[in-house]
Parts: C-alpha cells; sequence; structure tokens
C-alpha cells in the first residue's frame, strides 16, 4: 500500500473524526483503570485500617478482599468491553472509511 | 536439517540422562540449600514434557524456512492461541511460587503485588496492541524506528531489549536451579545446563512457532493444575472463602503464640493476614512499584514480540484480552492457594517445615509453599506434576526472552544497523540461530554466576527498565508527532541509565545483595520507576521540542502518514504465507 493510499484516507473527514472518537474511547478507559489501580495502591499506602476492616461485624474476610479481586474482574471486563466495541463498531467504520477513501 | 534435529534431540536424550544417572549416583547429600532425595514422579513427568515440546520442535522445523517463521511463526497465531501463550511468557515460576509464598507469609500483601502484575494489561490493550501489531514486523525497535533514523534508534532499542532480557533471565536462571535443588533433588548446575540446552533446541529449530506452542501447553497445564489445588482447597471449605479465612487466622494465630509470642500478639499477627502489612510502607514507594508493574508490562521485549505473530489488528486485540483474562484468573488461583497452603500446610510442621519447626520455615525456602500444598492435597503424583510444571514454566519464559534478545540482535544490530537492510532472509536467520547459542551459553554462565546472590530485585528490575526505557520511546514515537530521534534515543537512555543506577543504590541491591549495613543505601525506595519514567518523558519532550534539525523536520512530516497506518493497519506488514 502507499503513501497515495494514506493521504487518501487522511483526507476523508469521518477518518479523522473516527480516530478522535476511537482514541477518546482508548484514552477514557485507560483513566478508569489507572483510577481503579492507584486508588487502591493509595489506599494501600495512606488508609491500611480501611482495607483492614471486617466485611461484617464479628467475621474474618476484610473490606480489602472484595476490593482486591474486583480491581482483577474490572480490569478483565474493561479489557472485554473494549475489545468488543473495537473489534465490531470500531472495526466495520474503519473499514467503510477505507473503503470509500480509496474508491 | 531434519537428520540435524534427529541427532540433537538424541545429544539432549544422552543428555538428560546422563544428568539424572550423575545425580542419582551423586545422592542427595550436596547444596548449602535443602538438596532432596531425588523425585522420579517429578522427573518422569517433566520428561514426558520435554519429549513431547521436543517433538513439537521436530514439526515446527519444518515449518520453519524464512526469518518471519522463525521470528513471528509467519504471523499464523490466532487470537485466542496467542493470548493463552502470553499468559505462559507471563506467568513465570516467580509469579507462581513467589506470589503464592507471599500469601502464605503474609496474606493480603500478596493481592497487592498480583493486582500490580494484572493491570499492565488493559493498558496496553486501549493503547499498544493494535498499533504494535500495524507498525511492527519483527521487534519493537521496528515500530519505534517507523519513522526515524535507524541506527541510533535500533541500537538504543537493541540495548534496552538486551538489559530487560539479561534481568530477567538472570531471575529465572537462578530460580530453576535453586527449584530444581528441592523439587527433582538435582544439582544446581545441572538444572542450569539443562534449562539452557533445552530452551536452545525449542528457540534454534523451532523458532517462533515452537516457542508459541511450548508457552501454550505450559500455560495450560499450570492453569489446569492451580485450578485443580485451588478447587481441593474450597473444597475443605465446602466453598465458603470466610471459613477458610477464618481458618488461615486461626492457623496463623496458632504459629505466631507456638513461636513464643503472648497471646495478643499473636491474636493481631494472625488477623494481619486479612489486611495490607509492611509490604508497602511509603506512597513513593508504593506509586513507584505501581508505575513499574503497570507500564513495565508494556515495555517487555517477550511481551511485545508476540503482537507480531497474529495476522490482524482484531486477533491481537483479542490476544490481550484473553491474556488478561487468564492471567487475572491465575492470580486469584495464587491468592486461594497462598491461604491453603497456610491451613494445610501450618498444622504438620513435621512433613512440611525445616526439622520440624515452624521458626525455621517451610523446607526448601517460602517460595515453596505452593508445592508442598500440591503434596497435601493431592499427593505424590500430584506434587510431581507441579513441580514439572514449575520447571517447564522456566524453561518456556527463557526460550520467550532468547527469541527476543536473538531478534533484537539480528535483526536490529545486525541486519538493520550494521547492514543497512541489505541482507537476505537466509542470512539473518543463520545471524539469529548463531545468536541464539550465545545467548543460551550467556544463560547458563549468567545462571552460575549468580548461583549465591540474592536475585530478588531482578523481576522488579527488568520491569522497571522497562518501563523506564522501552515503554517511553515507544510511547512517544506512536503517539506524539514531534518526537523525533534524539528525543528519544535521549529520553530512553536517561531512562535506562537512571533505573539502573538508581536500583544499585536501592536497599535490595545495596544492602540485600551487597551486603552494606542497613540504611546505608542512598535510594530509599523500592524502585526508581516514578523517578526513572518521569524523567525520561520529560527528556523525550525537552530533547525533541529543541531539535530543530533537518532531520527533525523530515521525522514530524512522516508522522501523518505513520499515524494512518498505526490507526487502520493499511500498508502493514502481513502475515508471510507459503
Amino acid at each position: 500500500m502507499s503513501i497515495e493510499t494514506w493521504g487518501q484516507i487522511r483526507a476523508n473527514p469521518k477518518f479523522q473524526k473516527f480516530v478522535q472518537k476511537r482514541n477518546r474511547y482508548s484514552i477514557v478507559m485507560s483513566i478508569l483503570v489507572i483510577i481503579a489501580y492507584f486508588g487502591f495502591i493509595l489506599l494501600v499506602a495512606f488508609n491500611k485500617p480501611f482495607l483492614a476492616q471486617k466485611l461484617v461485624p464479628g467475621g474474618v474476610t476484610s473490606l480489602g478482599i472484595p476490593i482486591g479481586v474486583g480491581v482483577i474482574l474490572f480490569t478483565i471486563i474493561l479489557t472485554w468491553i473494549y475489545v468488543r466495541r473495537a473489534n465490531t463498531e470500531f472495526d466495520s467504520e474503519a473499514a467503510a472509511i477505507l473503503e470509500e477513501s480509496t474508491k | 536439517m531434519n537428520p540435524t534435529i534427529t541427532s540433537l534431540i538424541a545429544v539432549a536424550a544422552i543428555i538428560l540422562i546422563g544428568v539424572f544417572g550423575t545425580a542419582f549416583g551423586a545422592g542427595p547429600d550436596l547444596g548449602q540449600t535443602t538438596q532432596q532425595t531425588t523425585n522420579w514422579v517429578a522427573i518422569s513427568m517433566f520428561a514426558g514434557f520435554v519429549i513431547i515440546t521436543l517433538g513439537i520442535t521436530k514439526w515446527a522445523a519444518a515449518r520453519t524456512r524464512s526469518v518471519a517463521d522463525f521470528y513471528t511463526a509467519g504471523g499464523g497465531i490466532t487470537g485466542f492461541q496467542n493470548g493463552l501463550a502470553i499468559a505462559g511468557d507471563y506467568m513465570s515460576a516467580a509469579s507462581f511460587l513467589g506470589i503464592s509464598g507471599l500469601v502464605f507469609a503474609n496474606g493480603f500483601d500478596g493481592l497487592i503485588f498480583s493486582i500490580g502484575w494484572l493491570v499492565g494489561w488493559p493498558v496496553i490493550t486501549f493503547l499498544m496492541a493494535e498499533r504494535l501489531r500495524n507498525l511492527g514486523k519483527f521487534t519493537f525497535a521496528d515500530v519505534a524506528s517507523y519513522r526515524f533514523s535507524q541506527t541510533p534508534l535500533r541500537s538504543f532499542a537493541a540495548t534496552g531489549t538486551l538489559v530487560v532480557v539479561a534481568f530477567y533471565m538472570i531471575a529465572q536462571m537462578v530460580g530453576a536451579g535453586q527449584l530444581i535443588k528441592v523439587l527433582f533433588g538435582l544439582e544446581y548446575i545441572y538444572a542450569v545446563v539443562l534449562v539452557g540446552v533445552i530452551m536452545m533446541m525449542y528457540v534454534l529449530f523451532g523458532g517462533m512457532t515452537a516457542t508459541t506452542w511450548v508457552q501454550i501447553i505450559k500455560a495450560v497445564l499450570l492453569l489446569g493444575g492451580a485450578t485443580f489445588m485451588a478447587v481441593m482447597v474450597l473444597l475443605q471449605f465446602g466453598f465458603n472463602p470466610e471459613a477458610l479465612f477464618a481458618k488461615a487466622v486461626e492457623v496463623k494465630t496458632g504459629m505466631a503464640i507456638a513461636t513464643g509470642k503472648t497471646a495478643a500478639e499473636a491474636a493481631t499477627a494472625g488477623a494481619s493476614i486479612m489486611g495490607p502489612g509492611g509490604l508497602i510502607n511509603d506512597p513513593i514507594s508504593a506509586i513507584s512499584v505501581g508505575m513499574a508493574l503497570m507500564f513495565g508490562t508494556a515495555g517487555l521485549p517477550h511481551i511485545l514480540m508476540r503482537f507480531f505473530t497474529v495476522p490482524t489488528a482484531k486477533e491481537a486485540r483479542k490476544s490481550v484480552a484473553w491474556a488478561t483474562t487468564w492471567i487475572g484468573y491465575f492470580y486469584i488461583l495464587t491468592f486461594i492457594i497462598g491461604f491453603g497452603a497456610i491451613v494445610n500446610l501450618i498444622p504438620n510442621p513435621t512433613q512440611y517445615f525445616v526439622a520440624g519447626d515452624l521458626a525455621k520455615g517451610l523446607n526448601g525456602g517460602g517460595n515453596m509453599a505452593a508445592v508442598h500444598l500440591a503434596n497435601a492435597v493431592g499427593g505424590n503424583v500430584f506434587l510431581g506434576f507441579i513441580s514439572a510444571v514449575a520447571f517447564a514454566t522456566i524453561l518456556a519464559v527463557v526460550a520467550g526472552l532468547t527469541l527476543s534478545g536473538a531478534s533484537a540482535v539480528s535483526h536490529d544490530l545486525y541486519a538493520s544497523v550494521w547492514r543497512h537492510g541489505n541482507v537476505d532472509s537466509d542470512t539473518e536467520l543463520r545471524v539469529s540461530k548463531i545468536t541464539t547459542v550465545i545467548l543460551g551459553i550467556v544463560a547458563v554462565l549468567l545462571g552460575i554466576l549468580f548461583e549465591k546472590q540474592n536475585v530478588a530485585f531482578m523481576v522488579m528490575l527488568a520491569f522497571t527498565v522497562a518501563a523506564s526505557a522501552n515503554f517511553p520511546v515507544l510511547f512517544m514515537s506512536v503517539l506524539w508527532k514531534n518526537c523525533t530521534t534524539r528525543g528519544a534515543v535521549a529520553g530512553g537512555i536517561v531512562g535506562l541509565v537512571m533505573s539502573v543506577s538508581l536500583t544499585v543504590v536501592s536497599p535490595a541491591v545495596w544492602e540485600a545483595t551487597l551486603g552494606n549495613p542497613k540504611g546505608s543505601a542512598l535510594f530509599q525506595y523500592s524502585t526508581p520507576a516514578v523517578f526513572s519514567i518521569t524523567a525520561a518523558f520529560f527528556v523525550i519532550w525537552l530533547v525533541s521540542i529543541l531539535d530543530r534539525s533537518p532531520q527533525a523536520k523530515k521525522e514530524r512530516a512522516l508522522y501523518p502518514d505513520q499515524m494512518t497506518r498505526s490507526e487502520t493497519g493499511v500498508g502493514a506488514s502481513q502475515a508471510s504465507s507459503h
């Protein structure tokens, strides 16, 4: 594929919009993970008793355990949400733009 | 080629028999750490793994003709397969044995680490995976140097790769030697040579195809074994985690009383496993470790290389999603396994503790918690299985590391820097095979050299370098239009030098490894990542902004084309077919 094709694609205003939209989505998703993770780490650093408190009075399981496992599950679920959207919606949109631009 | 392979397999078989024979003859009387009686169940299971994987290597060798086959399996791996292989690359023995050992010792703290090891993956998915696939060919330097001067950028990238590979490799080789001493009852040096020889055979003959399948098989065995252990532990408590945790706290309290604590102290010690402990004390270290783990994952060369083995960006995304799933699942398992070890091993000190004394620690060291638990829940045969899987894990990770090191030398340094790209596929393939042999020998020598050293910091150092040198260069070159060669190389070098030198003067190396008095380390944090990553990004930005050379102008002008290709995959390097 040549430089010419890239130029044609770029000239399509839809392409610019599409890239912007997808990048914004990627960045929002990244920020969500960063907030979840560094939020957890900062709790570990600054508020250990919060994580160590018991889930139910008289029980043993601490609040930190569902939060920690929750961060793991959140990470996995967020990844799949992104991949699903990128592999269906974004990919077909990109394919349409490519076809339109290189016609 | 085939007769050569057959004869080499025969040679390996002879070496294997020789090694086992000698060890059997020598008896379990050597070594400063506990060397146990030769475990024939474990050895036969491991031998089975080796025979099957060498068979796969033979099959893969017939398909490894071009340099693209060697580095990327011809780009013909599916997303699901690649996801398992990435998980296989990532779930090292350090994370399996290390994290379960950490949970066994400290409870909740182990979870903090495993989360750190996981959260780099979504960031790779959202920002890097498809761009890597769309811009890259064989190495991450292909991506970073897309619009830049080849010689400086590739020289830097190859250095970054080799430094990360070296540190990671030392940790794996020393781990292999120590493990095998305990698990199989073999001598350290045999273990290290064995890993070197078998790994070299995978990579040399089967290239990426064989390495990928070794990773996949190992990932499936490890996930299967860990699942079995976690289920057996939960079964003891009617699948009620609260009951498991309650028992663990009770056992830990009892252990504290047995080692001479007062009742009140013991109760605190027992309850402490349910909350964060002393692992992370100051906020700077907490953030720094977090950044090293999160961004280091996106700068590990053997992981980045896996994105070039899939045919499309779609498959690249799928592979990280699967990898994230398996790795996350695995870390939840290790957490259960660690607690399972607490409740199963501590009440039984005569069997699992040195001289039957709780105060003296587990037989073979704290990292053996998962291995002893395997015996507790599955008997000797399952112990053999887990031991064999742990060793196979090291083998697979070392193979992946070697392949990425070999590609950096042959593709970046030899073909691009030295020969300016004027080299045919056969020659490049030959150079990468020679490099593989050299790296294999170097790995064995490093393993021997570092035998008596405390290498606990090595994996963290590898992540710190990857996060401070490789990741900023990759990130900025792909996503920032004003980035120039000078900026990228200057920032990358600053990140590399800072991360290594500050780690040397940190407590983990200066005090624990070099033996200087406690408190004498110049740099007091666990890892310098927060400083070295920031410095690398800042220098890339500053030098690029100040770069007014004609070359810089040309590089900035090329950005739109690079961006178009990275966003669409149009013009991306295609999977070679034959």
